[in-house]
């Protein structure tokens, strides 16, 4: 709780100044993906919700916003996973164990935890969904007894694509968890599902109105996992999303993340159906 | 004291006495068009001009703004300005003062913005009311800022012989305070100033063919009309309707390295919601792609979103948009076209 006044007081004062952190883990988790273990300066807690996410500064390159895939009961560190995609992130990735990074944060609504206690929960991820949906999933086998029955459900173009391999091994081995992979295409030694996400959701054992449905994935995902969604009769509130869009500030002003007149770097990233549902024209992620 | 009146005579000795307070920025003329500078011979200030190229904002929101100093290894930020200085903006027109006024929401709405307000806070506004139409592109008067509503410190209207100068704030009588030629204005002062304003009403009349309320109303209706196909068809994605926009905000972040390549600066520019990259992110997805979304973006973000949000219209109705827009979009014709969607005209 310090920490997080630490870090509201701070931002006050100077919200574009970000606070030093060290990299104490980094490793390659795919080809294109990348770990990063960070510490901040003072080991203060980053404080987060699942589901929120930093401004990670490399001088020179400018910051690029980067969801948290660490629990906020991961104490004294806290980790992001990055695809290098573009400029910035190839930059990121040529850092290392020991180099500095700035950051900012954490920014925006995490998923709904306090409201999701006592219900059953299904995850639904594709792609690099599953990087944001770690912190969730780390947050929830720690508070277990909190929440009802849990599937995972993760969907990627190939099996070496898949992230966070070793940890969903450890993840099957607990019995109140259920993991159920999918690939689009199956590579080598691949014996599990093999088609698109949306094929898992129909065999998967719900009662609706317990249920919190998590989605992350794709713009195009979201289209059919919600359609999916709604056709087991979830309420539109408890289907939980989380958007990406291009962001400079994090704060509500540069403009860019803007979805009609709602900043999602403040309202969200994380939103519920109800609320994707009102939205005209702006929003790729909304069921057809 | 609430009123007061200066003679037009007395004027350059009053701007002489500006100049020494703080530092004087005001309305000249360039070319054939007018701009704000800072002003050094007083002789260089025009009173009676069309809005500026660029509004005023580039003084209180600049257009490159320093957030910070940076230095890579050893990792260390530090402050980019020590101090703000006072200044003074001069004959500022109510539409931009009412421009000054939406950035002042949105910058103080949490998280509120340190850079943006510190600057502010050393910033006065001297206002001048127009009396007649700059030209054909304003619609202050749909926009009700063809007359002052606050956010100055003064407020100049012309008399004729003199101007009477509204007081709005301790910043403003600071800057009158023992003046021997500036006098409390008398009932007769008052007296001129409510028929100047009685005459404005037979000059100045609403542009839009409807009020703000049915504005709003085929905002919230037209999503998706044709009138926003219409634009993106004609739009040019130049930017340049936001970059004179006295309330478009949006901006991007820069770094700059000096040739150490170990120091540096961050930047904050103005960006435009037009750009073609605005809403794109890593993973290629373009949230915003054709030029009609984009500019229908740019008219919700006017007429409709910060109504929702702050009850207030984004829209000064200085005309800058249409002024200098390349392919002739027009803002009146463009809300007009809207209000005949659906039968909403008046």
């Amino acid at each position: 709780m310090i920490d997080r006044q630490i870090l509201l007081e701070k931002m006050k004062t100077s919200p574009y100044k970000p606070m030093k952190g060290k990299i104490i883990e980094a490793r390659m988790l795919t080809e294109k993906e990348k770990f990063f273990r960070i510490e901040l300066e003072r080991k203060i807690n980053l404080s987060h919700e699942p589901g929120q996410f930093v401004m990670v500064s490399i001088f020179g390159f400018t910051e690029a916003p980067i969801s948290v895939c660490s629990s906020p009961t991961d104490k004294g560190y806290f980790d992001l996973t990055v695809r290098n995609v573009g400029i910035f992130t190839d930059r990121l990735h040529k850092l290392d164990k020991g180099d500095i990074v700035g950051i900012r944060g954490p920014f925006g609504k995490g998923f709904p935890v306090d409201n999701m206690f006592g219900y059953d929960i299904v995850i639904v991820a594709g792609g690099l969904g599953i990087v944001p949906l770690r912190s969730l999933i780390r947050y929830i086998t720690y508070n277990k007894n909190d929440f009802g029955h849990v599937q995972i459900l993760i969907g990627c173009k190939t099996p070496k694509e898949l992230l966070f391999s070793e940890e969903t091994n450890e993840w099957m081995k607990r019995s109140e968890i259920k993991i159920n992979c999918t690939v689009d295409t199956a590579v080598g030694d691949w014996h599990g599902n093999v088609g698109l996400i949306t094929t898992l959701i129909p065999g998967v054992d719900i009662n609706p109105a317990r249920t919190y449905a998590v989605v992350v994935g794709p713009p195009i995902m979201y289209r059919f996992v919600i359609k999916e969604l709604l056709k087991k009769t979830i309420p539109d509130h408890q289907i939980i999303v989380s958007l990406e869009r291009r962001m400079r500030c994090g704060l509500g002003k540069c403009g860019h993340c803007q979805i009609e007149g709602m900043y999602v770097c403040q309202s969200g990233p994380v939103f519920d159906y109800s609320q994707l549902r009102d939205f005209k024209g702006e929003c790729h992620e909304k069921a057809a | 004291m609430k009123y007061a009146t200066i003679k037009k005579e007395d004027l350059n000795q009053w701007l002489a006495h500006l100049q020494k307070k703080a530092k004087l920025y005001g309305p000249k003329k360039k070319e054939n068009l007018f701009v704000f500078r800072p002003i050094k011979d007083i002789s260089e200030i025009t009173l009676k001009y069309i809005p500026t190229i660029l509004p005023p904002k580039k003084y209180y929101y600049p257009q490159k703004e320093k957030l910070f100093r940076f230095k890579i290894k050893p990792f260390k930020t530090s402050k980019a300005i020590k101090e703000f200085e006072d200044f003074i903006l001069f004959a500022v027109h109510t539409c931009d003062i009412a421009g000054i006024q939406c950035m002042d929401v949105v910058f103080r709405e949490s998280p509120e913005d340190p850079n943006y307000l510190n600057r502010k806070d050393k910033m006065m506004i001297i206002g001048i009311e127009c009396l007649e139409y700059c030209d054909k592109y304003a619609n202050c008067a749909s926009m009700g800022n063809h007359i002052p509503r606050g956010g100055y410190d003064l407020m100049l209207v012309d008399l004729g012989e003199e101007f009477i100068l509204h007081i709005n704030s301790e910043k403003g009588e600071r800057l009158i305070h023992g003046l021997a030629y500036i006098k409390e204005a008398d009932e007769k002062d008052m007296a001129r100033l409510e028929a100047v304003r009685e005459a404005k009403k037979k000059v100045f009349k609403e542009e839009f063919n409807g009020s703000l309320t049915k504005v709003y109303e085929a905002f919230n209706q037209h999503f998706t009309s044709g009138v926003w196909q219409d634009v993106g068809k004609r739009c040019v994605a130049c930017g340049n309707c936001t970059t004179v926009c006295p309330t478009c905000y949006c901006f991007d972040v820069l770094d700059e390295l000096d040739l150490s390549c170990n120091h540096g600066m961050r930047y904050r520019i103005w960006n435009s919601c037009q750009m073609d990259d605005f809403a794109k992110v890593a993973g290629a997805e373009d949230f915003r792609k054709g030029r009609d979304g984009r500019q229908r973006h740019r008219y919700y973000r006017k007429f409709k979103y910060p109504v929702d949000k702050f009850n207030r219209y984004f829209c000064t109705g200085c005309g800058r948009c249409t002024r200098t827009c390349m392919a002739e979009i027009n803002l009146v014709d463009t809300v007009n076209a809207l209000l005949a969607e659906g039968g909403n005209v008046k």
